[in-house]
């Protein structure tokens, strides 16, 4: 114990030199070190007083606020054992102290709900991505995306289910840039043996735990030999460990290729983070849009819950016109996480009934309902259907 | 015109027919050309690499220098060796001729049905640098790196020929796809030079947008786009996911232009080996690219007679090949799109 708190006052330099991972926690390390700690997960106690959980509020930019208030309106009004700790992070301003603010109340809470926060493009290269720098400094190391079709939603393809994984904290969003001679720029694109075992492993765990039968890998390993060859080979090496699950692998164009003509034949995806990007979005896509995907970041000690495909609706923010369900869907997703199964079932239950039942859309999904619309539908459907509720409507 | 008649102009073409089912399609399309009486007389050879003098990999001379007189080629699938010694003949085409522009036109085609309709965009993707440099190194055990290059002068190259191409097709807006919040300085670099560029071309709009939001709002509304010009990475991502869309690689053109005024047309579908020689493929991928080939020599009336023949041929669906959802074989597609383009004199 006096170990681990001595480490984490350590300067950061000094981490890699005793084997210590970013997050501060002492983790294994592989081939030769001065000192072979094994893995302890120190797990911070929940922040549950009086059995009310405190989670961190990051309304972020767009359509973010509006959608963030609908969700406490909407755990008020069931009831939902949870306060939010508010933390504005201003995207305009080129200080990160806002974001290493809600660095910290992340640290302090565990779990945390967030807007997407824009990137300034007038700021010079140096100003990172805000919702970047969160992931990596929290070492929120997998991101979960799970697609499905709602049978009240008009889309192209239907019942598709992908689980869709991908590696949040390297690869090319390393954000390690430099203009070596000017007019010439080289962006670093990083791929670890530690990192790609790790996502590996998460996925083929979460295959199991839910019962799926195969995980493919996505990759460009033809043309980036080293780098996503090695991403292949620790996903091989993981895979050889679950002899029940069916392991194989596509190259990303064709990947593509494949979700639009045949999406069917997908189960659950593993990938490093940028092809992550393109295949989540092209999922959210085809299951009906940004507006319906929850998504989750998860890391070994915090979770971090937000809309799957991250955006900001700066154009839609304010009118009233934003689709509530993603949100709510993540949302859902932070409860599960806490472990308020049965809130969590409720609220999930009422947004897939005026999904799917009521079929009150908003614009996005080509309905002509408002978000606050489709929010008391949600709340009509929590009060006809379960506990007692703060009024009734 | 009553002078023009007289002097019938014919254009030399040099034709790479490639590994696999790529002799079958080649013929194909040299006969449905034939029919058509196009102007165009073919030069065939060969790319297999050869050790140059060095011990440098290089294409074959005669082939080199065929190309750099005619300055227009037609190349079929190319087998990617493995354990031959030399790299990808692809890769040595490209950087003999300093293939910098890959351009992928990807229309809907009326009889060819997928889930997407009305699709018409064309994708143009820088092809030299970018995440392909393969620049990698292993740092430490367990720990590698692969290099993104953007430079100054293929960024403005590829921009400039994005905005000409929309000018010269009438094209209305063209859209850079970019990943800047994340890779500030790499894809700033792209993204400053396209609107740069854009400044010279005001008659054409110019919209910039991130590629997951390209990725989302094409698999769910793929008529907002027209011109898309990206890096090449998120080129390689997207001009499949459009192929994709439009029914795949066997119905997809593609052309790739060069410096010094080089441009080689391809079918960007693979060698087919299981089926090769069996009169079974289906020669619409190189057909088409060589209707972009006519477009490209300014031939126009010859390409909207051959195209026309080909949709109508598809639409019609009595004569289809197999990937297409008939049981014709090769040479009887091809002898019913000859027969069309002759009906049409």
């Amino acid at each position: 114990m006096a170990a681990s708190s001595a480490a984490l006052s350590l300067p950061k330099v000094f981490r890699p030199v005793l084997g210590l991972g970013r997050s501060g926690n002492p983790a294994k390390v592989t081939g030769g070190s001065m000192l072979h700690a094994t893995v302890i997960l120190v797990t911070p106690p929940p922040a549950k007083y009086g059995g009310r959980h405190t989670v961190t509020l990051i309304p972020g930019d767009g359509i973010g606020p509006e959608l963030l208030n609908h969700v406490r309106e909407l755990f008020r009004f069931s009831c939902v054992p949870v306060d939010f700790e508010v933390v504005n992070v201003n995207s305009s301003v080129a200080t990160e102290d806002d974001i290493h603010n809600a660095i910290t109340a992340i640290r302090r809470n565990g779990v945390a709900l967030k807007g997407n926060i824009e990137t300034n493009h007038n700021m010079p290269p140096s100003h990172k991505s805000r919702n970047n720098l969160l992931r990596t400094s929290l070492d929120l190391f997998a991101n979960m995306m799970h697609c499905q079709s709602l049978p009240g939603v008009q889309t192209r393809h239907k019942n598709i289910d992908i689980i869709i994984i991908r590696e949040n904290t390297e690869g090319e969003y390393s954000s390690l840039e430099h203009e070596s001679v000017s007019g010439v720029v080289e962006s670093l694109k990083i791929i670890t043996r530690y990192n790609s075992l790790r996502i590996a492993d998460y996925a083929f765990r979460l295959a199991r735990e839910k019962g799926r039968r195969r995980v493919t890998a996505v990759h460009k390993a033809n043309i980036m030999k080293l780098a996503d060859g090695l991403f292949l080979q620790c996903c091989k090496e993981v895979a050889s460990g679950y002899p029940d699950i069916q392991f194989d692998s596509m190259i990303v164009d064709n990947t593509t290729m494949q979700l639009v003509s045949k999406p069917h034949q997908f189960d659950v995806m593993v990938m490093p983070n940028l092809y992550g990007n393109v295949v989540s979005n092209v999922c959210a896509g085809l299951v009906g849009g940004p507006g319906l995907v929850p998504g989750a970041n998860y890391g070994t000690n915090y979770a971090v819950f937000e809309t799957a495909t991250r955006n900001t609706g700066k154009s839609i923010a304010d009118k009233n016109i934003a689709n509530p369900t993603a949100m709510l869907l993540a949302s859902c997703l932070m409860l599960d996480h806490l472990r308020l199964h049965d809130y969590a079932n409720m609220i999930r239950g009422a947004v897939l009934t005026t999904m799917n039942e009521t079929r009150l859309h908003t614009a996005d999904i080509g309905g002509q309902g408002t978000t606050s619309e489709v929010v008391q539908s949600v709340m009509k459907n929590i009060q006809s259907g379960g506990p007692l509720t703060t009024e009734q409507i | 015109d009553f002078t023009k008649s007289w002097i019938i102009i014919l254009q030399t073409v040099t034709l790479i027919p490639g590994d696999g089912i790529g002799p079958e399609i080649s013929t194909a399309v040299m006969k449905i050309f034939e029919a058509a009486k196009a102007p165009i007389q073919w030069e065939e050879r060969n790319v297999t690499a050869i050790k140059g003098p060095g011990g440098k990999w290089m294409i074959p001379t005669e082939a080199k220098d065929s190309m750099d007189k005619s300055k227009i080629g037609l190349k079929g699938p190319l087998k990617t060796p493995i354990a031959a010694g030399h790299p990808s003949m692809n890769l040595l085409l490209r950087k003999t001729f300093d293939l910098y522009a890959n351009v992928r036109p990807c229309v809907s085609i009326e009889g060819y049905k997928t889930p997407y309709t009305d699709v018409d965009l064309v994708t143009i993707r820088e092809n030299t640098e970018g995440e392909y440099s393969g620049i990698e190194h292993v740092i430490v055990d367990g720990v590698v790196q692969s290099i993104k290059l953007i430079t100054e002068e293929a960024s403005q190259r590829i921009a400039e020929y994005a905005f000409e191409y929309a000018r010269n097709n009438q094209r209305a807006s063209v859209t850079a796809v970019h990943k800047a919040n994340i890779m500030r300085m790499s894809d700033g670099l792209f993204l400053r030079k396209c609107r740069e560029v854009a400044e010279n071309f005001k008659d054409i709009k110019f919209t910039e947008m991130y590629l997951d939001t390209v990725c989302l709002n094409m698999v769910q509304d793929p008529t907002q786009f027209d011109v898309l010009v990206m890096p090449n990475l998120y080129g390689d991502i997207l001009s499949d996911l459009c192929a994709g869309l439009i029914g795949g690689l066997g119905v997809t053109p593609s052309g790739n232009i060069g410096a010094n005024g080089v441009a080689i047309f391809e079918s960007v579908h693979g060698t087919a080996p299981d089926i090769a020689g069996k009169d079974l493929a289906n020669p619409t991928a190189l057909l088409l690219s060589a209707v972009m080939m006519l477009r490209h020599m300014g031939l126009h009336g010859q390409a909207k007679k051959i195209e026309t023949a080909c949709f109508d041929t598809i639409r019609d669906k009595k004569v289809l090949t197999k990937d297409l959802g008939g049981n014709s074989k090769c040479s009887e597609f091809t002898g019913e799109i000859c027969r069309r383009v002759q009906d049409m004199e």
